[in-house]
């Protein structure tokens, strides 16, 4: 069973690979829509990314207001 | 015409396959552009369908196959307009949207969606008339119309509940959630997963193999096993223009152009639930 701060850094990971932005620059508190430069079709992108690496189904309104990695990490963490 | 090449899409026809390639920036929106070059489209087929075994419909968008109607569009055609001619204009452009998708569900051909990224209401609606969806791995699908306080209006249900059972057809529906191809798979929705940047490769095999067939059989088979719900079509359409004239849903619309223009990252996320 992952951590939480696991979960986190492989969602921050993923994010970074996916929308080609330096791992370094992001931190789990981020504001993900900001710091990726990304909108609501980017972050379904996202989404679909992160059901598929982790083997989970995230319904959208799960994520509903959450724009942080790491809160994005704890509604994932519920799934596992 | 075997080929064509327009504002919103282009098709290419060759060895009994026909390729429609959607591509409208940002993400094949469907507006009167679009809808009025697939009208051209099902006009053009009647010309090339007996020696047609098979069609593609698949976008050259990166976004994806469709993020369905153009609300934009929709909202600021809406808004010009006095609320009476306003109903009558919906209802004229719904009922062509039908038209098209009871064509091409209706084709003598094997129809094939080559799917990928976001296949959302009218966009998951156009992909519902073909007897095939072919996902990439990566698609999303949804029809999330009941955060503008409508119904998917161009034949989404009464397709959605021919194909699939009802206990995803609800849930899908009254959340408005996006799913993604593996369940979308799982559920029967898309028939073949295709890996990533390959749905539009897979189709294209799956045409070639439909090839094969005594072109008759395939055209009666067809009937047989995809029947078009006439009846429950006609519904949907008196609903959706019923639930269209309420003040809320102009609301909702302009709620989504606002939010849009401002580059509200959420913009085509439900709102709330």
């Amino acid at each position: 069973m992952r951590t939480l701060d696991q979960t986190t850094q492989e969602v921050v990971d993923l994010a970074s690979k996916h929308f080609n932005v330096p791992v370094g620059s992001l931190a789990p508190s981020d504001d993900f829509f900001k710091k990726l430069g990304i909108d609501s079709l980017q972050a379904l992108e996202l989404l679909s990314r992160l059901e598929n690496h982790f083997g989970i189904e995230l319904p959208d309104y799960e994520v509903q207001g959450v724009s942080d990695f790491r809160t994005l990490a704890e509604r994932i963490q519920s799934r596992l | 015409m075997k080929n064509f090449s327009g504002k919103a899409l282009r098709w290419e026809w060759r060895d009994g396959v026909v390729e429609l390639t959607l591509d409208r920036e940002p993400a094949n929106e469907i507006g009167t552009s679009l809808l009025g070059e697939l009208e051209q489209f099902v006009t053009a087929m009647k010309s090339f369908e007996a020696e047609t075994a098979a069609c593609i419909i698949h976008s050259a968008q990166k976004r994806g196959f469709s993020a369905g109607a153009d609300l934009r569009e929709l909202y600021h055609g809406a808004v010009a307009l006095p609320e009476k001619e306003r109903n009558a204009g919906v209802r004229d452009f719904v009922e062509r949207c039908h038209a098209v998708a009871n064509a091409i569900d209706a084709a003598p051909f094997v129809t094939i969606a080559a799917v990928h990224g976001v296949c959302f209401g009218g966009g998951l609606e156009l992909a519902l008339t073909c007897d095939i969806i072919i996902a990439d791995k990566m698609a999303r699908f949804a029809f999330p119309e009941l955060r503008l306080g409508l119904i998917p209006g161009f034949g989404g249900i009464p397709r959605l509940k021919r194909d699939l059972g009802n206990g995803f057809v609800r849930d899908f529906l009254l959340t408005g959630r996006s799913v993604n191809a593996a369940r979308a798979h799982a559920v029967g929705l898309v028939a073949q997963l295709a890996g990533e940047g390959e749905a539009l490769k897979v189709a294209r095999a799956t045409a070639a193999q439909t090839t094969k067939f005594d072109a008759t059989t395939r055209r009666e088979a067809k009937k047989f096993i995809k029947p078009i719900p006439h009846d429950q079509l006609r519904a949907e359409i008196e609903l959706f223009c019923e639930l269209f004239s309420r003040p809320t849903v102009l609301a909702a619309l302009k709620d989504f152009v606002e939010r849009d223009k401002a580059n509200d990252p959420m913009a085509y996320l439900p709102k709330s639930f």
